[in-house]
């Protein structure tokens, strides 16, 4: 029996999980890492576009601050989101982006003067203030009311893990890559660390420590066409659902981005749009004005997604071997641009395309198409990031439901979670580890590993001919094609009928080689029945909630329902025999909301069905601010929704030309 | 239908078959020797080797060890030897070959682990640490006031050499590394050199002479070129090396 003891475990080596290794190490506690791959090698590194921060440094993102930032993250959420998590995040934010770049993130910086940008399609000259030389830049967005992206290129997030994983490293976080985590240890509702298999000896190993962290992502692998890199399989999502404890929320909200291109999937930034880029269709028209008259290629991607797809659906689809696709065209931004914001779109359109997209006019125009980018749900916690189910384990990062994004997120506002995140919930969770004793009973951690020991062999064991590959293919296709951009009852109803059988059917594999040590298809046994799991909390979840938000449409229910939906999906997984989650629901509370929802600015108009505590929520608000009379922005605020942060964090932001104000 | 792994194409023409050799060695298993495995698979359009090499995994041997993760040449996990030559596989297009003949090794210097797959995470933590591949600055920053004002061209050269994903194939393709085990190789004078330019980085030339100024380090570097020949991220290395060297010369 191989037991390794640490303070703080954290599982997983992206931005999420290394800023909170950082976190525990300041507080001076011992502090292990462990990942599948290289932490380097994690998906934050495929972020490109951007962090979304307030500076309001560019002439762009002048007046920018954290209640617009709330306001737009709020929108873009469609009212799913925690106000509350909303106000922590938007607040770090800016002080997250300050401490990267004295960690030497080399952020894009303002050059004074005049520059020529793309506007609406059309060039147009902005001059930038002297007093902003040198500061950081932002570019525009989609969902928000300012440029507030800041950026490297289209590289943003390479260059910001790399910050983050030499600071660890530089603090002896230590890293034990090749693990994977297979099972989370608890006794009495305490979460007591996990149990984690050597990737290349087999070996088992218990972590055991006084507080645990999920930061293992998201869990896009379920889908055939996902932007996602390959270990984006959920696994550390789904072992929290095996205990049978730990609630899940809002799985069925599910990003599917505008832009990858077609057909690998990889994704090309919405900084492409951002900076000007436009859609074109078959006939090389530009057609998202005629839909979104005001944010046209800029609305969230939930809307822009829907659009494409309703194009395609009216004929206007590029037909090619791999099915219809659109055109997004970036070569009007010219080729100086394109190589030096854009430098990795255009390598990856020619490596992967052939076409360089600052060739002019249509030979640089790349195929691209709605594909699954983002998972909104996952492991549902507190807003000190602590699972609201069971103590000591804390979730950060995509593979948490915070839940900043509700049912939509924004660009740029992952990377910038991720390490918000880190910082935030990194310090509760350093805070708990501290103050914490480890309790769990050596006889305890031995029945979980003979647990997994047991369940590995009897997957060797399986003989009955099928082949994992099949199931886990059939899976991300039944995603792809009953629970996408479009839903209705039918197909998600096959979609979960189908998917049980799938995950009744792994009991009939059989695995070529009985191997326990390194054995990549032992691998995908076991994580493909975690991801099958997963997919049934995401189409379950989707069938049951009869409404349309943010990125769950419903052709049969259209419209966003206040009345009967502003709730979050809680699933559970309550017996390991079963072969359904169990689900319930959260209500949000209209009364306690900052901003009552309302219709986003973007969408079709009129597919709200109102909750009427909306309407009194915002008289209550009126008259709250007239009580307050003339008061500044976070006095008023504060009288609106009070919120907690680590003291650190909740100092006021200083902002080029008014200050701390 | 888009299928983005096995890219199955809705007509139905004829491609040509290709042929992957791949080296096969698993040193976990004291049974195993190591040998030449070959596959037969047909080439559909725009087939990369991470699309064949997962096509062979899930529909010809089960068993077959590599490292993908982003498959966009942006993580740097996939380094092998193809043809003799060290490359990202994800960016490697199979149509690049007329005789459709292509072997794969594993990326040599590394740890062995299996097959195609080596420990590159390891080796690079060290080299972090050996170089000290982060901002040195005595005083500590406020988070709440506004950033310290870097040159826009400074930061895009700083960025520049900052693109670099630490995929290893710079050492694969060094003779020097392949000589001496604790050369830190092109990717760590580089990350010196980029933090040479950085301003936020309050390190002298002593400082970085400490870390560097040996045959481990800036002197170790024959100048075969091997590294910018074969870097991914076109990385103007040799430049970089030359800069650190002339620094430290001086010293």
């Amino acid at each position: 029996m191989k037991i390794v003891y640490t303070d703080a475990l954290i599982v997983g080596g992206g931005l999420a999980g290394l800023r909170s290794a950082i976190a525990t190490r300041e507080k001076g506690l011992d502090t292990i890492v462990i990942s599948m791959v290289p932490v380097k090698r994690s998906h934050s590194a495929a972020a490109q576009g951007g962090m979304q921060a307030s500076l309001g440094n560019a002439v762009m993102g002048e007046g920018d601050n954290e209640d617009v930032h709330f306001a737009d993250t709020v929108k873009g959420s469609d009212w799913g989101c925690d106000q509350n998590v909303a106000r922590m995040f938007v607040t770090t934010a800016p002080k997250a982006i300050r401490e990267l770049a004295a960690w030497g993130v080399p952020w894009n910086r303002i050059g004074k003067g005049p520059r020529e940008v793309i506007i609406n399609g059309e060039k147009e000259t902005i001059v930038e203030k002297d007093e902003a030389h040198g500061l950081i830049n932002a570019r525009d967005f989609g969902g928000t009311k300012k440029w507030r992206t800041c950026y490297t290129s289209d590289a943003t997030g390479h260059t910001m893990l790399y910050a983050v994983a030499n600071e660890a490293l530089r603090r002896n976080v230590e890293i034990h890559d090749k693990k994977e985590a297979i099972s989370i240890i608890h006794e009495n509702g305490i979460c007591g660390g996990v149990v984690a298999r050597d990737l290349i000896s087999g070996e088992l190993i218990a972590y055991i420590a006084k507080g645990t962290m999920i930061a293992t992502g998201g869990y896009g692998r379920i889908y055939k066409q996902s932007t996602n890199a390959i270990i984006c399989k959920g696994v550390g999502v789904a072992i929290a659902l095996e205990t049978g404890i730990v609630q899940l929320g809002n799985m069925e909200a599910v990003q599917f981005h505008p832009t990858p291109i077609v057909p690998s999937g990889i994704l090309l930034t919405e900084g492409c749009r951002g900076d000007g880029g436009v859609l074109r269709d078959k006939d090389g028209y530009r057609f998202m004005p005629d839909y979104e008259p005001e944010k046209k290629e800029l609305a969230s991607r939930d809307v822009v997604s829907r659009r494409m797809i309703e194009h395609i659906r009216k004929g206007k689809g590029v037909k090619s071997p791999y099915g219809d696709h659109l055109w997004l065209d970036i070569s009007i931004l010219g080729r100086e641009h394109i190589e030096k914001n854009l430098h990795d779109v255009q390598d990856i359109s020619k490596t992967f395309n052939g076409i360089d997209p600052a060739d002019e006019g249509e030979k640089g125009w790349m195929p691209v198409l709605p594909m699954q980018h983002y998972s909104m749900g996952g492991i549902r916690v507190k807003p000190t990031g602590e699972s609201t189910t069971m103590k000591g384990l804390f979730c950060s990062g995509e593979a948490a439901c915070w839940d900043l994004h509700g049912f939509n997120r924004l660009g740029g506002n992952s990377v910038s979670e991720a390490v918000v995140a880190g910082m935030i919930v990194g310090e509760y969770f350093a805070s708990y580890c501290k103050e914490t004793h480890l309790t769990t009973n050596t006889f305890t951690i031995q029945k979980f590993l003979e647990v997994q020991k047991a369940y590995l062999q009897e997957i060797l064991s399986y003989d009955g001919g099928k082949n994992i590959f099949d199931i886990k293919d059939r899976m991300r296709i039944i995603m792809q094609e009953k629970v996408g951009v479009f839903r209705n009852g039918k197909d998600l109803s096959d979609a979960v009928d189908e998917l049980e059988d799938l995950l009744k059917m792994v009991k009939e594999i059989t695995v070529t080689d009985k191997a326990l040590c390194i054995n990549p298809e032992l691998n995908e046994a076991y994580r493909v029945t975690k991801m099958l799991k997963l997919a049934l909390c995401v189409s379950k979840g989707a069938l049951e909630r009869t409404e349309s938000r943010g990125a769950h449409f419903r052709e049969d229910y259209t419209k966003r329902d206040d009345e009967n939906w502003l709730n979050r999906t809680i699933t559970t997984w309550t017996d390991p025999n079963d072969t359904m989650p169990t689900l319930s629901y959260e209500e949000i509370d209209i009364s306690k909301m900052e901003m009552p929802p309302a219709f986003r600015g973007y969408g079709k108009k009129g597919a709200i069905m109102s909750n009427p505590l909306s309407e009194i929520r915002e008289e209550e608000i009126t008259k709250i601010k007239e009580t307050l009379g003339k008061v500044d922005r976070f006095t008023t605020q504060e009288a609106l929704l009070d919120f907690d942060l680590p003291k650190e964090y909740k100092r006021k932001n200083e902002r080029m030309g008014v200050g701390y104000d | 239908m888009i299928d983005q792994e096995n890219q199955e194409v809705s007509n139905e023409e004829e491609f040509r078959k290709i042929e992957i050799t791949v080296f096969r060695y698993n040193p976990q298993n004291s049974n195993t020797k190591p040998e030449y495995q070959t596959y037969t698979l047909e080439e559909t359009p725009g087939m990369t080797l991470y699309i064949a090499l997962i096509k062979i995994w899930s529909t010809m041997d089960h068993n077959i060890s590599f490292d993908f993760v982003c498959r966009a040449g942006i993580c740097g996990s996939c380094s092998m030897v193809v043809n003799g030559k060290p490359r990202l596989a994800c960016k490697t297009r199979t149509s690049e070959f007329e005789d459709g003949k292509i072997t794969l090794l594993p990326l040599p210097t590394f740890k062995h682990i299996k097959d195609l797959s080596v420990d590159t995470g390891n080796w690079m933590n060290a080299m972090s640490k050996k170089v000290e591949s982060w901002i040195h600055a005595k005083e500590e920053t406020d988070i709440t006031a506004i950033e310290k004002p870097v040159e826009p061209d400074v930061a895009q050269a700083v960025f520049e050499l900052d693109r670099c994903i630490e995929c290893g194939i710079c050492l694969a393709a060094c003779s020097t590394k392949i000589m001496k085990e604790d050369f830190v190789g092109a990717v760590g004078l580089n990350r010196t050199a980029r933090f040479a330019i950085d301003p936020h980085d309050e390190r002298s030339d002593e400082d970085f002479y400490e870390l560097i100024g040996d045959d481990n380090g800036v002197f170790g570097c024959m100048s075969l070129m091997g590294c910018e020949d074969h870097c991914p991220k076109d990385l103007p290395l040799q430049t970089k090396i030359a800069y650190m060297r002339r620094k430290m010369v001086k010293m």
